[in-house]
């Protein structure tokens, strides 16, 4: 009979696994410092702790483009938490497999993204929590050294627009919203959702109508 | 204190407890099937009006300029399926090079 694999053999192997993704997520968090610092006037050093933090690129990302439109700060706030919604199932998914108490818990629950999630994942509903861990803190280091390189490369760069950085954040938002399209409903909802925040733009304060495109996901609650 | 860290607190603190609830409050309760639907479709309803926002408005107008060159460059190559932080680059240069020419 196999014995089930040690602890340190999985923590391993969750890193090991991670790299080719971390390398993804370290550029990826490059050019979240870049924007930060240079469109956006959220700035080094509060973009590095958000980094540390909050660890979840989509919701970032979100924060910066309705700063950088004049958004106010609760709109930031709230697109970010209502994009980050989706780790409440994820959470719920990967908690009867986590040992420790509370304080253990939750700081697992923190090394918790996409990606950490699908490596830990044994393909039948359960996860393993030390792949889990050991995948988390590699992308959490990527995370965060890339949002430190991005900040100090940022700083060192001119005029955003005539880059076109500020063109950066739809493309970013294209590429991460056609990940989410998985089914036809997810179709239906995003054209919803733009529809909305288009309609909005030219009455409500900048920020609003994305905040109430989240409306479209009530569509949800439709039996199908 | 600033703006900036208002933001970076409440956004910090906001996802810890997101993360958080299952694995500490919930154990392994499931989600009220209800919530899982609307929750599930938040995202892409969220990323689309900010891709729509972030492509056409300026404060409270729309606007055609060369974001929309970046955008439609972007969609191009996603279609040729460019890892992410291409397709961001390739956004943001085509509508630095369209802006350089003169186009929007």
């Amino acid at each position: 009979m196999d014995s089930p694999p040690p602890i340190r053999f999985e923590l391993r192997r969750g890193a090991v696994t991670a790299i080719p993704l971390a390398i993804a997520v370290g550029l990826f968090g490059v050019s979240f410092g870049v924007l930060s610092v240079s469109t956006v006037g959220i700035g080094a050093l509060p973009a590095i702790v958000m980094s540390a933090a909050t660890f979840a690129g989509s919701a970032q990302f979100a924060v910066a483009s309705v700063v950088a439109g004049g958004g106010q700060p609760i709109a930031a706030i709230a697109a970010a938490l209502l994009l980050n919604a989706r780790y409440l199932p994820i959470g719920v998914s990967v908690a009867r497999f986590m040992p420790g108490g509370r304080l253990g818990r939750f700081i697992q629950a923190q090394l918790v993204v996409d990606e950490s999630w699908a490596i830990a994942a044994e393909g039948d509903g359960r996860f393993d929590a030390h792949r889990l861990i050991g995948a988390g803190i590699v992308l959490w280091l990527a995370w965060v050294v890339g949002t430190v390189v991005g900040v100090a490369g940022g700083e060192a760069l001119g005029d955003p627009a005539a880059l076109g950085l500020d063109a950066a954040f739809p493309a970013l938002f294209l590429a991460l919203l056609v990940q989410q399209l998985a089914s036809r409903r997810a179709v239906v909802v995003a054209a919803l959702g733009a529809t909305i925040a288009i309609a909005l733009v030219p009455f409500a304060p900048p920020g609003v109508p994305i905040i109430a495109a989240a409306g479209a996901a009530l569509i949800g609650l439709v039996k199908r | 204190m600033s703006d900036a860290w208002v933001i970076v607190l409440a956004v910090g603190i906001g996802t810890m407890v997101i993360k958080a609830a299952g694995p500490v409050l919930l154990g392994g309760r499931p989600l009220p099937e209800r919530v899982q639907h609307v929750v599930a479709l938040l995202a892409p309803a969220l990323l689309a009006a900010l891709v729509a926002t972030a492509a056409l408005s300026t404060g409270n107008q729309l606007v055609l300029d060369a974001r929309m060159i970046g955008l439609g460059a972007a969609a191009l190559a996603i279609l040729l399926r460019a890892p992410i932080l291409a397709v961001v680059i390739i956004g943001a240069l085509s509508a630095g090079v369209a802006r350089l020419v003169g186009v929007g």
